[in-house]
């Protein structure tokens, strides 16, 4: 067939489909518009418009002889949580967040840098594996098994006992605060499940930030005279750093809100979690509970505000 | 006489692939080098070998006489002006030419005045508070040349640094590297696979073929003295003529290279080589023709102004024997 020959303009498609595709290609802002409702549909409503309800609830407070809520404003709830009992769950929970953010990141750091700079095809696909499968199974049982490696007859006793390492479990469980009877009934033991279960929460965002950062970089850095030491503290950590906020943003914030873990493993010290749980369940202090949950969105607002003061998203 | 950079049997495998084989090379203090080849030529190993980001398979390398196997980039007194200039995004334009002297711990004050003269060295005073990404990509070569300078290095180490421009831009700054290197006297090694820009610059060329050096010499040498088919070929597309073809015209049985403004259109018909135009074209200052001769695909260029032979016409062609290389390839 000769080149001039072909129709310039194609018939529609036809159908239902064929009108569809051409409305929506001349108008994509319609097409935009009918993806995003129902999602916006259920942020707005639903999900915040709960956040909302919560939020509200407390500023209400709690008729100590009938145990019916007084539905009219009021700061005392907020009070409550300043009494010691309350500010030490505070405390303590802020404490663990913070430490459990800081060591998956050194943790994480490591395994991120591998994987972006050195894991290739095969290696690449085991590192998401070796990360996303404990994603696959069940919390509770992970969080149950854990139990059974940190307790008293478990295996890490176990082990220590056969490296002659038992004083020194012993001795880390006799300090105070972090020891305990064993390490699963020990802050020890909620810290380092808490590491475990968050981690891959914080090697993600690091990876994908190293990955966006070029490898000559480093090699300009080492060129123009920096050791490794060097390089890290002045070209990849830097760099890096939005991935390390934006995981330290999903461990403060997870460990903040988790009373599942403490429960299991830990002391009988409560944790915000916990509190709110206690509150709004037993007890029926649906104000009080609300007020405590409040807290970890005042950290993480607090938090973020700090960061990029600090100027942790320069670098996106 | 020391020579600035000196590869011994230089050799740099990657599994099965020889990206270097076998280099010897001589640098000399103060010499603009240029080396020139293909993609996959071994030429920005060979770069990256001086620099240290990468080690030697066999061999030896010194740089101002001492040994620099095993010893890492930084602590070679080489700076490296990367093809993607590798400027660090989240420091701005001082602070990234300054990079250097602060790891070596030099003062804030002094290290920004040094920056700053660096600046002005290579033509962007005053932009030190910007950022590397609202600079233009001929800026950024700037600062990226400025950052290495700034370090005061024995070899500067260029990685096809003019890739990236446009071709006004690249042709100022060859001119001015070249004046700058005059001025500093600095050790330039630099890359490219564009040998007018190889043969502009430089006080010597390499010329690399699958990780191998196929000749060393001035831009003269290398232009009308090329050894081999490959460099006849590579540098200014000569016309390489196979031993059959030189035995027609010369008498000897060699391999030979003719360079296509040397070939003329002859006056008359009968004289030289008979041929047939095959495709022309105008590039401003010459025309290009292809002469299919007795077989043999011959690349003439005429200056703009003389007679233009129509696609198909009959043409004769002549040249000069002087101007008929020989080269020591065998035949």
């Amino acid at each position: 067939m000769p080149a001039g020959s072909a129709p310039v303009i194609l018939p529609s498609r036809g159908g239902i489909a064929g009108a569809l595709s051409d409305i929506f290609w001349r108008r994509p802002k319609l097409l935009l518009f009918l993806m995003l409702t129902p999602p916006l549909l259920w942020l707005g409503i639903v999900y915040l418009g709960s956040l909302f309800a919560l939020l509200l609830q407390s500023f209400f407070s709690i008729d100590d002889f009938s145990g019916l809520i007084n539905r009219e404003f009021t700061l005392k709830t907020y009070g409550e949580l300043l009494r010691p009992a309350n500010f030490d769950i505070i405390v303590r929970t802020v404490t663990m967040a913070a430490c459990v953010t800081l060591a998956s990141a050194v943790v994480a750091f490591p395994i991120g840098y591998f994987a972006a700079r050195y894991a290739r095809g095969k290696w690449k696909a085991l590192f998401y594996l070796g990360i996303m499968l404990p994603l696959w199974s069940s919390y509770l049982v992970k969080i149950y098994a854990w139990k059974l490696i940190l307790a008293k007859e478990g295996i890490l006793t176990w082990l220590f006992a056969k490296l002659h390492l038992s004083w020194l479990l012993d001795a880390w469980l006799s300090l105070p605060y972090v020891g305990g009877n064993s390490l699963s009934v020990s802050f020890t033991g909620t810290f380092i499940v808490f590491v475990y279960v968050w981690l891959p929460f914080m090697i993600l965002p690091i990876q994908a930030a190293l990955e966006r950062v070029p490898g000559n970089l480093v090699e300009a850095s080492s060129d123009l005279g920096a050791t490794p030491g060097q390089t890290f503290r002045n070209v990849l950590f830097p760099l890096a750093l939005p991935g390390i906020v934006a995981g330290s943003i999903f461990t403060f914030s997870l460990t903040l809100g988790d009373y599942i873990i403490p429960q299991i493993i830990g002391t009988s010290r409560l944790f915000i979690g916990q509190a709110v749980y206690a509150q709004q369940g037993t007890a029926g202090n649906i104000p009080l509970a609300a007020a405590f949950t409040v807290v970890p969105v005042v950290i993480m607002g607090i938090y973020l505000w700090a960061a990029k003061r600090m100027g942790a998203f320069d670098a996106l | 006489m020391t020579t600035a950079v000196s590869f011994e049997k230089v050799s740099r495998h990657f599994g099965a692939v020889r990206a270097v084989d076998a280099v010897d090379l001589d640098i000399r203090p103060g010499e603009f080098f240029a080396m020139l080849g293909p993609s996959g030529s071994g030429k920005t190993t060979c770069l990256r070998l001086i620099a240290g980001f990468e080690q030697p398979t066999a061999g030896s390398i010194s740089i101002f006489g001492e040994r620099a196997e095993g010893v890492p980039p930084y602590r070679r007194n080489v700076n490296t002006v990367f093809q993607d200039y590798a400027l660090f995004p989240h420091l701005n334009v001082l602070d990234n030419v300054a990079y250097g002297l602060m790891v070596k711990g030099v003062g804030r004050t002094e290290r920004a005045k040094q920056a700053e003269d660096a600046l002005k060295l290579v033509q962007l005073p005053g932009y030190g508070a910007r950022r590397p990404s609202q600079l233009s990509g001929g800026q950024r070569q700037r600062v990226a040349l400025a950052r290495a300078l700034v370090n005061k290095p024995r070899v500067l180490l260029l990685d096809e640094p003019l890739g990236a421009l446009d071709l006004k831009l690249r042709e100022n700054m060859q001119e001015e590297l070249k004046l700058l290197q005059r001025a500093l006297g600095i050790t330039f090694v630099f890359v490219t696979h564009d040998q007018g820009e190889a043969l502009s610059m430089a006080d010597r060329v390499a010329v690399f073929n699958d990780g191998r050096i196929m000749q060393i010499g001035t831009p003269q040498d290398i232009y009308e003295r090329p050894q081999t088919r490959f460099v006849a070929d590579f540098v200014g597309s000569s016309n390489v003529l196979s031993p059959d073809f030189v035995a027609r015209y010369s008498g000897k049985r060699r391999w030979a290279s003719l360079r296509p403004e040397k070939i003329r259109l002859a006056e008359k018909a009968g004289q030289g080589v008979a041929g047939t135009v095959r495709a022309r074209s105008f590039l401003g200052a010459t025309n290009r023709f292809t002469v299919d001769a007795e077989g043999t695909r011959l690349h003439v260029i005429t200056p703009a102004g003389q007679p233009v032979p129509e696609d198909g016409a009959d043409v004769s062609l002549v040249w000069l024997p002087a101007d008929l290389h020989l080269m020591d390839e065998p035949a």
